[in-house]
């Protein structure tokens, strides 16, 4: 009696999981109003249509650590993984990541051209579906610099003319750029001078004049707390994140969109999943990154969508009504002078321009 | 008596030597107990010593350049790196043979990535080459050397060679090397360049600060553990309540909080302002540098020391204090002569805590550290999580191990864990 | 031993310690020098309390203690010059044995060859000469007790206080130690006051003892009166073996007194602290004053029956337990002399006694 109750029990539990299992798939994202914004285009109309589960994961800060550690103990508990299109190259060129077929795996856009088109050379690696594009740019207090609001980038680098703190990220990334662009470097020769040692000890030197007066953040929320405590006059962060600064919390605080960086975000698919998973997780981004959803994804917070079939569709915010293009970093307005990310070069260069960075850092 | 006088081994009743009776009746013992312990044993080899010694593999275990590339290893063997030439045709032969088969296993990158380490540049090197390598054919398309060199010219540099060459080992000391501001160079061991330098800096500034804590804690945590332990009950349980209300705090929250407390704008600049005690356009720098790392891992360490110092002072009797002063000791001289050697005890495992801890902090050192006060953790991460220089973590890690076994070891023999009361 | 001649006095001292319950009541007591006194008492009764507050480390609620005429309530411990010994010796496990002695001369500021001639002579004293370079740990119980000793009186103080200090030892040595320390005390002449719970150690040692109870001395005297004369039932039944009778006054005749009990026999006894026929009195006899051979006793004396309930040997006397006027535990003892009767449980016998051992104490 003791063996049967125990038994079926035991299938019961069984057949709990497995159904529970089919029913369920984790996605990590970056947590925040970030993954509201997907919670809300993407991942209730899904469950809606599907009827799927899903779990949020907010640990895409440290996924491909967490992705490796998964994949030597041969036990991958993620489906979807949003990652910056640095590290999805990493986790590509790692083995980690699955490639994708972009034109067979996913929508083509509404007048019918292939995804691939329709993403352009977004498609920064072969395993990476993009979603979004956003930029790391500068915000500043109004009240704060007076009658004379900074237009352009060196703004950062005037201490006379805008006098205070301001906050950069704790890495070497764009700020060498910045640096060297306000060195008097030309936009098209950045990444050819800060490839050589001289170039790396030119950038750091323009860095080092306002060393004292910087405050290093490393996590996207410190700047707009800065900024809004009145400890910054200006800093570097996410347009989305200054975004909701000025419009949703009102703060006294204004874009300085002027070589802004672009940098991308976007979707990969850990390798070694099972069939039936991969199957789940093709399905989701298929409904996930298509011209309508990452349009409806602009409604939630300011970043464009990486589709160029998505941007004509782009149309008011959710909640405070106003449009939501004069935000993107992709208008014609705000993409007046701009980066894009250059990933080749941060992959070689980042190792031994870190060890540069910090070490000066420490001085 | 008789017992004692006869030669040879004593015997049991049953003649068997007494030795191996009691032995054999205490392995049954022996293995009782360690049933008993055994769950705890599992555990603390799978939590414990299974990833430490993994750590220690990790940071000399280098397998990947011969695994990736194993022709061209054997290959390396005949090349004279220190003549200057490029490696002959058999070598690049052998290359392009390795690199067909790690492009179809994707593992090209992968060494890419390892090798970018030593030498900026290798990751798109690889990377780059791999898409072109995979249309050749290892027949049909012979000679390579003009070809590759012509996919990317990196393959044309000597120095290319020379680093494949230099990390070829399947165990190496180049991690170590790395973890203390030197490289592995086909020369031997080599400084790094002084502008690489950051890593001993940061061992020593981590040493620094957690001996700064350490005692910042001390004189702390012995006036309140005095009280705690002095006081009646009824007060002191409520003090120390107060003492482990912060353990019921997030860390997260309680190192935000000291943000709060002491940016430029936060509470105790504009309290001072408002005092006039500093000028508005003068306010004080404490936070963002090596002081509000200080400050905020002093406060968050300091339950670790009150607790071992309260239960050593509980122990020792109040009659001891009595009896000094009854011989005539003043007040000082009662605390220094008697009180506070007893107390010692408490305050070592306090220290040896506090310190053990206060080594391996990153988070509170990345949120109030700014660029003067991040510990060599801080690095460890970086490489853990953003480089994935696993290797260079494991080193620095196992450095930072040895680094606590070696003060550990001094404490003993300079005060003798003997001396160390947890209570 | 009049009040001039008082090394020690305390004057109607009071002590509180939560401003409700006094734990001294109205203490008066004057020692003149040289004196070991006892302070023997049930534990909550005041003793150690009192004991404190001589040597400084509670101070009295109401009242003044003086100490060679001067007043030394305001006086800190340490400069009292009082010699303690501690219930649990209070040796400091940090310093060996000589460091232990050399503490108070060191505090004392005294020269180096001054201290070891003092320490070596105080452990001498003691015979504890060839163990100055251990640790307390290292000792026995009694060894660290004669260590506690030789500190207290290596300062040369005129007042020595001991709480208790046998109190951890085995019978033996406790005896033992009884004679070294009332030795010791006598030879170097100084003034002791002692506190113990044990009897026996105060009526051998002393040369007064402090009857406490409930916050009060119910008897200060010499150790035989207090045994022979006690002057109230609690003293009586605190200080050795006693068997006590409960009845009223019949009447009084100068230095004896008829009570009847309350059974209604009549007894003989020696009117203490009754004053008038009808008193309701509790009397107390000593076992060995006891008689229950009649030709001892006075022609006219009241005599009880009275049943042998027990017999014990205990090798110098015999102990009988006794039935008398309903009270079971009725003790009896006699002297293992030759000629001494052995009585059987179960044997009926007449019991009586001498008027003056018989003492009529309050109810």
């Amino acid at each position: 009696m003791k063996v049967t109750i125990t038994t079926l029990m035991a299938s019961a539990l069984a057949a709990v999981a497995g159904g529970a299992m089919a029913q369920e798939m984790t996605i990590v994202s970056w947590g925040g109003a970030y993954s509201k914004s997907q919670l809300k285009a993407y991942h209730e109309p899904y469950s809606e249509k599907t009827g799927i589960t899903i779990l949020n994961d907010d640990s895409s800060n440290e996924a491909v650590a967490k992705l490796r550690a998964m994949n030597e103990a041969g036990n991958i508990t993620w489906d979807v993984v949003d990652v910056v299109a640095s590290d999805a190259i990493r986790l590509c060129d790692e083995g980690l990541a699955m490639e994708i077929d972009h034109d067979t795996m996913l929508e083509p856009a509404p007048d019918g051209s292939p995804a691939s088109e329709d993403f352009g050379e977004l498609i920064v690696s072969d395993c990476y579906i993009p979603s979004i594009v956003y930029s790391t740019t500068f915000g500043y207090r109004t009240d704060l610099v007076g009658d004379n609001p900074p237009t352009e980038i060196c703004a950062v680098f005037d201490l006379e003319t805008y006098p205070g703190k301001r906050s950069l990220e704790k890495r070497p990334i764009n700020n060498m750029e910045w640096a060297l662009l306000c060195d008097g470097v030309a936009k098209d020769d950045v990444y050819d001078v800060l490839a050589t040692p001289e170039g790396q000890d030119q950038a750091l030197a323009k860095l080092d004049t306002i060393k004292d007066s910087v405050v290093w953040w490393s996590a996207g929320a410190d700047t707009p707390q800065l900024l809004a405590d009145g400890e910054v006059v200006m800093g570097s962060t996410y347009n989305g994140r200054l975004f909701s600064v000025i419009e949703e919390q009102n703060q006294p605080v204004a874009m300085l969109w002027d070589a802004q960086v672009f940098d991308i975000d976007g979707w990969i698919i850990p390798a070694g999943l099972d069939e039936e998973r991969k199957q789940r997780a093709l399905d989701y981004l298929r409904f996930a990154t298509d011209t309508q959803r990452l349009a409806d994804q602009a409604k939630y917070i300011s970043y464009g969508p990486a589709r160029a079939s998505s941007a004509p569709l782009v149309g008011q915010h959710a909640e405070l009504g106003i449009d939501m293009a004069p935000h993107m970093p992709t208008d014609p307005e705000n993409a007046k002078n701009t980066f894009l990310y250059n990933y080749e070069f941060w992959a070689d260069y980042r190792d031994d321009i870190d060890a540069k960075f910090q070490a000066w850092l420490a001085q | 008596m008789t017992d004692a006088t006869q030669s040879g081994p004593m015997l049991a009743a049953d003649g068997t030597p007494l030795k191996k009776s009691l032995a054999r009746s205490l392995r049954r013992r022996k293995l009782r107990a360690l049933a008993l312990i055994a769950p705890l044993l599992l555990f603390v080899m799978l939590s414990f010593v299974i990833p430490i010694v993994s750590m220690l593999m990790r940071s000399v275990e280098n397998g990947i350049v011969a695994e990736t590339l194993p022709l061209t290893v054997v290959e390396l063997q005949n090349w004279d790196a220190e003549g200057g030439e490029l490696p002959d045709e058999a070598l690049y032969a052998a290359f392009i043979k390795d690199m067909i088969v790690a492009v179809e296993a994707k593992t090209h990158t992968r060494l890419g990535t390892r090798l970018n380490y030593e030498q900026t540049g290798m990751s798109s090197m690889f990377r780059k080459s791999g898409r072109n390598i995979k249309r050749l054919d290892p027949e049909a398309d012979a000679p390579f050397k003009e070809k590759l060199i012509e996919i990317h010219d990196g393959w044309g540099d000597v120095e290319t060679w020379r680093t494949i060459k230099t990390h070829a080992v399947p165990i190496t000391n180049g991690y170590f090397l790395n973890a203390v501001d030197m490289r592995r160079t086909p020369e031997g061991a080599q400084a790094q360049p002084e502008d690489k330098q950051i890593l001993i800096k940061l061992f020593g500034r981590t040493l620094m600060m957690s001996l700064i804590i350490t005692g910042a804690c001390i004189l702390l945590a012995y006036p309140v553990s005095y009280l705690l332990a002095t006081l009646p009950m009824r007060v002191s349980n409520l003090l120390m309540i107060l003492v482990l209300l912060p353990f019921w705090t997030s860390l997260l929250v309680r190192t935000s909080a000291w943000k709060v407390m002491l940016q430029q704008q936060g509470v105790i600049n504009e309290t001072l302002v408002w005092l006039g005690l500093v000028a508005d356009d003068a306010r004080l720098v404490i936070i963002n540098n090596q002081f509000g790392t200080i400050i905020a891992m002093t406060h968050i360490l300091l339950p670790f020391m009150i607790l071992p110092m309260y239960s050593v002072m509980q122990t020792i009797p109040p009659s001891y204090t009595r009896a000094a002063k009854s011989m005539g000791a003043t007040n000082w001289t009662t605390f220094w002569r008697i009180y506070f050697p007893q107390s010692i005890p408490g305050i070592g495992a306090g220290s040896i805590l506090v310190f053990i801890l206060a080594i391996g902090y990153y988070i509170t050192p990345e949120i109030v550290g700014g660029t003067k006060g991040v510990f060599i953790s801080n690095r460890i991460a970086y490489h853990i999580s953003s480089s994935l220089n696993w290797g260079l973590a494991a080193a620095l890690g196992t450095i930072l191990l040895a680094v606590v076994l070696l003060l550990y070891w001094c404490y003993d023999k300079i005060v003798g864990i003997d001396n160390v009361k947890l209570g | 031993m009049s009040n001039d001649a008082a090394f020690v006095e305390f004057q109607r001292v009071q002590k509180s310690y939560d401003g409700e319950v006094l734990v001294v009541k109205d203490l008066n007591l004057s020692m003149p020098k040289g004196e070991f006194l006892t302070m023997l008492g049930p534990s909550g009764s005041g003793k150690t309390t009192c004991l404190m507050m001589l040597a400084g480390f509670e101070t009295a609620t109401h009242g003044e203690i003086m100490l060679d005429g001067k007043p030394i309530n305001n006086i800190p411990p340490h400069k009292r010059g009082i010699g303690m010994v501690f219930q649990n010796y209070a040796l400091f496990p940090h310093m060996t044995v000589a460091e232990n002695l050399s503490f108070p001369l060191e505090v004392r500021k005294m020269g180096k060859d001054q201290r070891e001639e003092k320490v070596k002579r105080a452990l001498d004293m003691v015979q504890m000469g060839a163990f100055g370079s251990r640790r307390p740990a290292q000792l026995s119980g009694g060894q660290q007790q004669r260590i506690a000793l030789a500190r207290a009186l290596v300062f040369e103080p005129e007042l020595v206080l001991m709480d208790e200090p046998l109190g951890a030892l085995d019978k033996q040595l406790r005896e033992h130690m009884q004679f070294e320390i009332t030795r010791l005390a006598h030879e170097l002449g100084i003034t002791t006051v002692y506190v113990t719970h044990d009897q026996t150690e105060a009526l051998t040692m002393s040369d007064r003892v402090a009857v406490f109870d409930d916050g009060r001395i119910q008897q200060l005297a010499p150790p035989d009166l207090l045994y022979e004369e006690p002057e109230n039932s609690f003293v009586a039944q605190f200080i050795g073996e006693n068997n006590t009778l409960e009845g009223v006054v019949k009447s009084i005749d100068g230095d004896s007194c008829v009570v009847v009990l309350d059974d209604g026999s009549e007894i003989d006894a020696k009117p203490v602290n009754v004053h008038k026929a009808g008193d309701r009195t509790k009397v107390s006899i000593r076992p060995e004053r006891v008689e229950f051979n009649k030709d001892r006793l006075h022609a006219d004396a009241h005599t009880l029956k009275a049943t042998v309930k027990e017999f014990i040997y205990m090798g110098d006397v015999f102990r009988f337990r006794l039935s008398v006027a309903g009270n079971d535990d009725f003790i009896i003892k006699t002297r293992n002399a030759p000629d001494a009767v052995k009585l059987r449980p179960g044997q009926e016998v007449e019991i009586g006694w001498l008027a003056q051992d018989c003492r009529a104490l309050d109810a």
